[in-house]
């Protein structure tokens, strides 16, 4: 029970850089916006993030060089995108590369050395409840951050007057222009504050959960995040369940080790993103016309559960996503 | 998934031939500034560090013969990029179609050893070929069946087939003796590609790849195939209407570029590493892609910039031993290339 308790607590915390990452992500894809630089911004907000914190001394500082490099990368991808009108897909990948080769390289003074760490603080009074408190309540502020920043987020989105304004940006940019918004300029907005989440994601990693800084350090998090993103259909709770369904799985596959010894440990590290494709390609399947059809020819009783979990699994992206905006 | 958007690169006619040079110019420009200022932060004295990128390259014949052999697989992965950006697709999956095609051209090398080379080396990279080229179709199928999006299926599928090669290195295919992640037990030195001397350039690998970038220029170019090959990555709506079967172009085009990619892979295998290593492709699919965002995927400009990315990244490898610094700088002078590059024909392109 005990041993249990620890491995699901152990799951949560080594969610919660990605819990940032997808926060972001969604927040700026649900405003029409793809960021596809995840995986090098966060890389070089790590690094920086690492740099400032261990030269300065300061924790804060580093995680808030972190989110300003998060930011600045997605400042680049929108003026490249929203002003000048390149695919946000080309500029995307090309800032993934560029970021992922900077940190590289101005990070080599940085390799392995000592830095400062965000300390563990359990919550006084609370981390002593039976069950709730080692899950919830003995992490450290960073992963008190994750578990706030979720609800945050479906709050903001679908119970704000700005949410819904931001949920038009991705699916009538039109219509919302008609209405008075200024769409690029609050895609601008969205994009930064996405960015802003993504290079904190990327601290999280340096300052927290794998300490210190190395080549790459967070090995193609970056991407998979991108892939929760598709998987949760943009909406936070979900996306939440696939940051945590991947957490657990990636912590089941480094315990599988030991009961099938005979496969290398490394070939078990990548099960968990081959698996993500198969859930994101099965969910796509359950979205098509031929399912409906199926469906149709169940007992009614039945049927209508079945229609409402097929539509709460299958959500088509915004309907604006990743398209260039031009006035009417 | 996200939907297509319509600034898919294709290859440029609107542009004349003064504002494409002036774009050029400023893509120079603007990376060589970016690269210095980073070069400049690291206390890294930036006029060595140039000398070393564009000219390290040339100071002995090794290191000419290597660049060689990094362009030859970096000539076919854009060339076959130059398919799928022609169709309007990413295919970040490039990596892991070109680390299949070296699996798969693997097999007929370690199960039938005692074949006359010549005739195992075309065995080799036919299967590469097909390796690649099924590695490429599940990405198509994953898009055309069940929509998922081909950077996402690419990118699993990466993943995926980087384990199936650690898989072999560690397991099956191991070293007799000791299991090393270094790779397995290297190919016996006659079936090695033929090499000039002691040099390690192998004269078929670019020969091969030459041939291939000139066919490809005129499938695309001039060919029906090549130009219905456009109009679906232009507008597949209308391509479909205009009764070109449009789901198909896609699959050929994601199947031909495996298959290229492929064959890159038994090219690492037969004349570079000698033997399967975790990381065979060694991020060649990825600096494809950068060759191509850059040229837009015009098939004239793929061996120049090929050539250039090459000398970059084989120069720069001596910036550790000769400067203290770290050899990525490579990559950063090249991404800034395409980042500016996108700059200056987004500001081109508003007046």
């Amino acid at each position: 029970m005990e041993q249990i308790l620890i491995t699901l607590a152990a799951v949560l915390a080594t969610a919660a850089p990605l819990i940032f990452a997808t926060m972001g992500e969604t927040i700026s894809e649900r405003a029409g916006v793809v960021n596809l630089s995840l995986d090098g911004s966060m890389l070089l907000a790590a690094m920086a993030g690492f740099a400032v914190a261990r030269v300065s001394g300061s924790l804060a500082l580093g995680f808030a060089a972190a989110a300003l490099v998060g930011c600045l990368v997605a400042l680049i991808l929108g003026v490249l995108s929203l002003s000048l009108g390149q695919s946000q897909t080309a500029v995307g990948f090309v800032l993934a590369l560029l970021c992922t080769d900077l940190s590289s390289f101005l990070g080599t003074p940085y390799v392995r050395k000592p830095g400062p760490a965000v300390p563990h603080a359990p919550m006084p009074g609370l981390s002593d409840i039976p069950i709730l408190g080692p899950l919830l309540f003995s992490h450290d502020m960073l992963i008190y951050a994750s578990f706030l920043l979720l609800p945050t987020v479906w709050w903001f989105l679908y119970h704000t007057r700005a949410g819904l304004v931001l949920r038009a940006l991705g699916e009538r940019p039109q219509t919302a222009y008609a209405r008075g918004v200024p769409v690029i300029r609050l895609r601008y907005l969205y994009l930064l504050i996405g960015g802003a989440l993504v290079g904190i994601a990327g601290a999280a990693y340096s300052l927290d959960l794998k300490q210190g800084w190395s080549y790459r350090h967070t090995f193609g998090t970056g991407w998979i995040a991108l892939a929760i993103v598709i998987f949760g259909g943009w909406h936070p709770w979900r996306v939440a369940i696939g940051c945590y369904l991947f957490a657990a799985l990636q912590s089941l596959a480094s315990r599988s080790q030991s009961v099938l010894p005979s496969i290398p440990t490394q070939v078990f590290q990548v099960a968990p993103f081959v698996l993500m494709i198969v859930v994101l390609a099965l969910i796509n399947l359950l979205a098509s016309p031929g399912t409906a059809h199926r469906l149709a020819t169940l007992p009614k009783p039945l049927r209508r559960p079945a229609e409402r979990f097929v539509g709460w699994l299958a959500t088509p992206a915004p309907a604006a996503l990743g398209q260039p905006f031009q006035r009417p | 998934m996200i939907a297509r958007d319509h600034a898919t690169p294709t290859i440029s006619e609107g542009h004349t031939r003064r504002s494409a040079l002036l774009i050029a110019a400023l893509a120079l420009v603007g990376a060589l500034i970016f690269t210095s200022l980073v070069l400049l932060s690291s206390n890294v004295p930036p006029l060595a560090a140039y000398n070393l990128i564009f000219l390290g390259t040339f100071s002995t014949p090794t290191r000419i013969s290597d660049m060689v052999m990094l362009a030859s697989p970096l000539l076919l992965c854009s060339c076959g990029l130059t398919l799928t950006f022609a169709a309007g697709l990413y295919n970040l999956g490039i990596e892991g179609q070109m680390a299949l095609g070296a699996v798969a051209a693997m097999i007929p090398l370690r199960l039938l050893p005692n074949l006359p080379p010549p005739l195992l080396w075309v065995l080799a990279f036919a299967c590469g070929a097909a390796g690649g080229a099924m590695w490429a179709l599940l990405v198509a199928g994953l898009r055309i069946r069940l929509q998922v999006n081909e950077i996402f299926a690419g990118l699993g599928l990466n993943f995926l087939a980087s384990g199936i090669a650690l898989y072999l290195v560690l397991g099956p295919w191991r070293r007799i003796g000791r299991a090393s992640s270094s790779g397995t037990e290297p190919l016996p030195t006659d079936v090695w590609l033929p090499t000039f001397g002691t040099l390690r350039v192998a004269p078929a690998a670019p020969v091969i790849a030459l041939i291939i970038l000139v066919l490809i220029w005129f499938a695309v170019t001039r060919t029906r195939w090549g130009l219905e090959l456009r109009a679906v990555g232009l507008n597949p709506q209308a391509a479909g209407r205009m009764g070109i079967p449009a789901t198909r172009r896609l699959a050929e085009s994601l199947a031909a570029c495996g298959a290229l990619a492929g064959i890159a892979g038994a090219i690492q295998v037969l004349a570079v590493f000698h033997q399967l290593i975790p990381s065979i492709s060694s991020g060649i699919g990825l600096l494809a892609l950068l060759v191509v965002l850059l040229i837009q995927a015009n098939p004239a400009w793929v061996l120049p910039i090929a050539a250039a990315f090459a000398i970059f990244t084989t120069g720069s490898l001596q910036m550790s031993v000769a400067l203290g610094a770290d050899s990525s700088i490579a990559g950063v002078l090249q991404g800034a290339l395409v980042l500016f590059a996108l700059l200056a024909r987004g500001l081109s392109g508003r007046r």
